[in-house]
């Protein structure tokens, strides 16, 4: 990322206070084991359904697991999900949309046609297909999730190739007899690089947002694992008695992706004052 | 314009076939069959099942059975619904969806691109920045945990509204609202940023110059204009509301279309898979297609050849 990039963003407070939120986040998730009691698959059928305590601070679940600390693990799952899926979109939708938007012709016809079929395949309907072949679990899910994203990517990629490619110096660079492989790779792609990583910071909340969609509707990880879509939905059918059990790993979950779209903001709006119009 | 638009329809059956070969071959490599049951029927009665809905058959002959009737507009009976043929099924349930989805798209538009525009105006201002945190919490609230709030606040405490189902005017509220809250905040925030940049643009600098006031420079010049990027975002918000019903239809029990997507996977019922995800590609499909030309139509400048994959 470019220095002047990070030196913009440290203007913006909002955008400052997020990546100071989303940093929290992170490291709860890396020292998960150091900064919880309780395991997350610990069951206490004694202690069920407590309200947040000293003892249990945001309570238990209806097996008196802790969901304090099922929400910390909860984050592994959950944001690994999400950067993982962004950064497979982001090879991916590169990939195409870089040859399809540089060579243009029959090949931008046949790699946008692709896309186009990815992006009218109904992700749910993707979703338990691949989750009923390869069983419920991690791959699965990040598989679906995959071969979703990066259709919007490729798009992307492929409009900001096509402006770029008639550029003087992505011409000087064809003129002196470099290999196309070698103009997309050194010349074209390094200079969309700033609005394309603006672009995959809105990406990663999209998809934590997909994969607790996904886990909410019971295609997601199989218990004692779980992510905070998992979560929600346990608390959602148990939302009269203890709203407790949605309303915290609710909350985590909204706050993180309140953070991760005002840190995105902040990126495209600095990205835009540059002189880059990413729109397409 | 027309060749482009030509070109555009000639593609749809091919890209549609491919989906459907997808995702009628995937779904044989799914384990377990339609008709298997706990205790397994004698063979006789087995194979008179497979025989009735043509599962005897080599999977090939099958799908080539299956695209001659779907082209004629048959899309084969349903093996959970017994006799029921899935056009049918569609037919019932997919008003319901679409009624669903354009009350959202309404509302999301009718507050958004209002709201968008006030934010434009006052930029900087507190309800600039109240306008600002309204439309990102729109986009950070998973569609599971508005609909938990809304059932909290307005069904459980205050009960106005119904919880769930779909049964007159005071149960559609809750879940329209629901569904509207993730495009309400997609639009608001995309005019917010497409009118800043028209009101700082060199037309606008001529329109004041000119002394018009500043109702006809914010609603007749700049907004004009800045409905452009809206128009683009058309594609992808149907795509997002479709896929966004399916959730908000199974959390208030609709009868739409969104429950067969997962119900019907699960219950191995073939025909109906199919029929559910062609219905989907194909509004997806015109829904992009009609914002492209919407986009050319309100902006002239744009050129068919570059913008064939934009939106």
């Amino acid at each position: 990322m470019p220095h002047s990039l990070l030196k913009r963003l440290q203007k913006n407070r909002t955008t400052a206070l997020s990546a100071l939120f989303l940093l929290l986040i992170t490291l709860l998730a890396l020292f998960a084991p150091y900064v919880t009691h309780f395991s997350y698959e610990e069951q206490n059928i004694i202690e069920r359904l407590q309200t947040p305590s000293f003892k249990h601070w945001m309570g238990t679940d209806t097996l008196g697991r802790d969901l304090y600390s099922r929400i910390i693990y909860g984050a592994r799952i959950s944001l690994s999900v999400g950067i993982l899926t962004a950064f497979s979109a982001l090879v991916f939708g590169t990939l195409v949309g870089s040859f399809a938007g540089y060579f243009g012709g029959w090949i931008d016809t046949v790699l946008m046609s692709i896309v186009e079929l990815f992006y009218i395949f109904p992700t749910p309907l993707l979703a338990i297909l691949l989750m009923l072949v390869l069983g419920r679990g991690f791959v699965g899910i990040f598989l679906a999730l995959s071969m979703t994203a990066w259709v919007n990517q490729a798009r992307l990629v492929r409009n900001l190739t096509f402006q770029t490619k008639e550029l003087p110096y992505v011409e000087a660079a064809r003129a002196i007899g470099l290999t196309s492989t070698r103009v997309i790779f050194r010349h074209v792609i390094p200079n969309i690089q700033t609005p394309m990583i603006a672009f995959l910071t809105l990406q990663v909340p999209a998809n934590i947002m997909a994969e607790s969609f996904l886990s909410f509707i019971g295609l997601g990880l199989q218990p004692p694992l779980s992510s905070w879509g998992t979560l929600a939905q346990e608390g959602f059918r148990a939302i009269q008695s203890f709203p407790h059990l949605i309303v915290y790993p609710g909350g985590v979950l909204f706050f993180t992706l309140l953070a991760l779209n005002f840190l995105g903001d902040g990126l495209n709006e600095s990205v835009k004052l540059m002189g880059f119009d990413h729109k397409g | 314009m027309l060749t482009y638009v030509i070109r555009r329809l000639a593609t749809i059956p091919l890209i549609l076939l491919t989906l459907a070969s997808l995702i009628f071959f995937l779904l044989r490599f799914v384990p377990g069959g339609p008709f298997d049951t706990e205790q397994a029927w004698p063979p006789e009665i087995q194979a008179n099942i497979a025989h009735r809905y043509e599962l005897d058959l080599p999977v090939s002959t099958q799908f080539f059975h299956w695209c001659t009737a779907a082209i004629q507009g048959d899309l084969k009976e349903s093996f959970q619904y017994l006799d029921t043929p899935v056009s049918k099924i569609i037919a019932t349930s997919l008003p319901i969806s679409m009624a669903l989805g354009a009350s959202a798209l309404l509302l999301a538009l009718g507050f958004g691109i209002p709201m968008g525009c006030l934010s434009a105006w006052k930029q900087n201002t507190w309800i600039d920045r109240l306008a600002v945190l309204f439309a990102v919490t729109g986009l950070s609230l998973p569609s599971y945990l508005a609909a938990s709030l809304l059932i909290l606040v307005f069904s459980l405490q205050l009960g106005w509204f119904p919880p769930a189902l779909w049964e007159g005017p005071s149960s559609w509220v809750l879940p329209i609202l629901t569904l509207s809250v993730r495009p309400l905040g997609i639009v608001a925030r995309l005019t917010r940023s497409s009118m800043i940049e028209a009101l700082n643009s060199d037309y606008i600098r001529t329109a004041t110059s000119k002394g018009l006031g500043p109702m006809s420079i914010h609603l007749k010049h700049a907004l004009k204009n800045s409905l452009i990027p809206i128009i683009t975002l058309m594609g992808p918000i149907s795509a997002n509301l479709i896929t966004g019903s399916f959730l908000v239809e199974v959390i208030f029990q609709i009868p739409g279309m969104g429950k067969h997507f997962t119900q019907a996977v699960l219950n191995r019922d073939y025909p109906l898979v199919m029929g559910v995800a062609l219905t989907y590609g194909v509004i997806l499909i015109l829904s992009n297609l009609l914002a492209d030309l919407l986009c050319a139509w309100a902006d002239p400048r744009i050129c068919f050849a570059p913008c064939k994959g934009a939106g």
